[in-house]
């Protein structure tokens, strides 16, 4: 599905990726770990093709991906911060990306799911954090596309709306679709992720399932596990 | 592009600032006109209004325009859309808006006030083509600046100091090499450095249009020779798109470049 092969990135001094690989098969939810500035966000965007490397190469779903923007037809990306342009309302803006996409009638759907009618006729600049990223998700998830990147999908989300897009995430996956999420919120990863990937210092530090990353650091939770990887490296 | 064109045209069709950018040239129209009831006196009095205000606002709308936008460029930049035809389409969005603020701005007085009747209708054109294009020009510049400084702070005062340094400074210095050269032939360099000056250029073909060029002096009647002739106009717009083309190459270049 992905495959990146011996990825850099250096902004400026600060050396972000230092020769990452990484391959994702398909089907199933991956959650990408890793302390702040590890370069979660980085490899997400070198995906994206929003973040051009200075070395290696990436493949999705065969398709290299260097000057290529045909690729991200096959890609829904829910990016970190929903800003969109204020003088837009909520269903224009939706018009409208389905025109830059494609059509879909999917959008009705996760509307009523999140119960974002009486917001249709607003503008986009005068909805609450939270409004605005259930906007987001729907933006993301009404394209039928085989890779779904999650980038802190649970920012500003109330406990029924989060439930909502966690039964989403589940329907994805079950229609044998690839996700991707990155969160900070460690019992979410917890619940919805099938294997998760460990960033460390521009590496991959750990890959595997929960239990395995347990049973390496010799915790009983996850949550520990994690912190004590945090620790580890960082005395 | 033309996608995206549509939709930063129409956003900024809808924003105050267009209106008010808008009503300033109206109101700025019918006054020159009411005050002065001889068109191509107003016509000079715009022109030194447009010189000015024209790049100012343009190069201002642009660099704001792309850092108001830089959270809905990154959800442009994950749909599948070349890079370069996002930003050319946002690019000619506001610099589009801002001509048709300004061309029915200063338009709808004058024709209301019997311009098509009057012989003051070529140099009225000229004024509002250089407007488009000094508008084509300064958002251009803007966007280039805004591409390379992640910092809008640093952004908005490089822009500054480039609005500051086309309008004001470069005429200074300019009179000061003249000046200290004086004892030599300056005609051929005046001639290229007011080309090189997308605000002279514009100054100086409008002023020579008017037929006021008597005032200039003996620099005057050269340029006349030069610009007043179908070949200096020709030279001049040729000068003018490559003001417009250049930058908007970098636009493109850099933008294939940038991380966001």
């Amino acid at each position: 599905m992905v495959n990146i092969e011996n990825l850099h990135k250096k902004f400026g001094k600060n050396q972000v990726l230092s020769g990452l690989d990484l391959t994702i098969n398909e089907g199933g939810i991956f959650a990408v770990l890793g302390p702040n500035g590890s370069g979660k966000t980085t490899l997400i965007k070198s995906i994206l093709g929003m973040v051009i490397p200075n070395k290696g190469v990436i493949n999705v779903l065969g398709e290299n991906i260097k000057k290529n923007s045909n690729y991200r037809h096959k890609i829904d990306y829910l990016p970190q911060i929903a800003n969109f342009p204020s003088n837009l309302k909520v269903k224009e803006l939706i018009k409208m990306i389905k025109d830059l996409r494609k059509n879909t009638n999917e959008d009705q759907r996760l509307i009523e799911l999140f119960k974002l009618e009486p917001f249709l006729d607003k503008k986009l600049g005068n909805l609450s954090g939270g409004t605005k990223q259930k906007v987001n998700i729907v933006l993301t998830f009404m394209f039928d596309s085989p890779l779904i990147i999650l980038d802190e999908p649970t920012t500003g989300l109330d406990p029924i709306s989060l439930i909502r897009l966690k039964d989403l995430i589940q329907a994805e996956k079950a229609k044998g679709k690839t996700i991707l999420i990155t969160s900070h919120i460690m019992s979410f990863v917890e619940e919805v992720s099938d294997e998760i990937v460990f960033l460390l210092e521009g590496k991959i530090y750990f890959r595997g399932s929960i239990s395995e990353l347990k049973t390496k650091t010799n915790q009983p939770d996850f949550e520990h596990a994690i912190a004590s990887i945090l620790t580890d490296n960082h005395a | 592009m033309l996608k995206i064109l549509k939709y930063s045209f129409f956003d900024l069709m809808r924003s105050r600032w267009s209106y008010v950018y808008f009503a300033f040239y109206l109101l700025l129209g019918l006054v020159l006109l009411f005050l002065n009831n001889d068109l191509s006196k107003a016509v000079i009095t715009l022109m030194n209004v447009i010189i000015v205000l024209v790049p100012l606002i343009g190069t201002i709308f642009g660099v704001m325009y792309y850092y108001n936008s830089k959270e809905f460029t990154e959800l442009l930049l994950a749909q599948p859309l070349k890079r370069s035809s996002i930003f050319l389409g946002q690019y000619l969005g506001v610099a589009l808006s801002l001509s048709i603020s300004l061309v029915l701005g200063l338009g709808i007085p004058f024709v209301f006030y019997g311009l098509f009747e009057s012989s003051a209708i070529w140099d009225f054109s000229l004024l509002l083509i250089t407007g488009t294009f000094l508008t084509l020009i300064f958002t251009a510049l803007a966007f280039n600046i805004a591409l390379s400084n992640e910092n809008r702070i640093k952004g908005f005062g490089y822009a500054i100091l480039l609005w500051l340094f086309l309008a004001i400074i470069y005429d200074g210095l300019f009179l000061m090499t003249l000046i200290m050269f004086e004892d030599y032939p300056l005609d051929k360099l005046s001639l290229v450095g007011t080309m090189l000056n997308p605000i002279d250029l514009s100054r100086t073909l409008i002023l020579l249009k008017l037929d006021i060029s008597a005032l200039l002096g003996y620099t005057g009647a050269i340029f006349k020779q030069f610009f007043g002739t179908s070949f200096g106009l020709i030279v001049s717009f040729v000068m003018l798109t490559v003001w417009v083309v250049l930058p908007v190459l970098r636009i493109v270049f850099k933008s294939r470049k940038k991380d966001f």
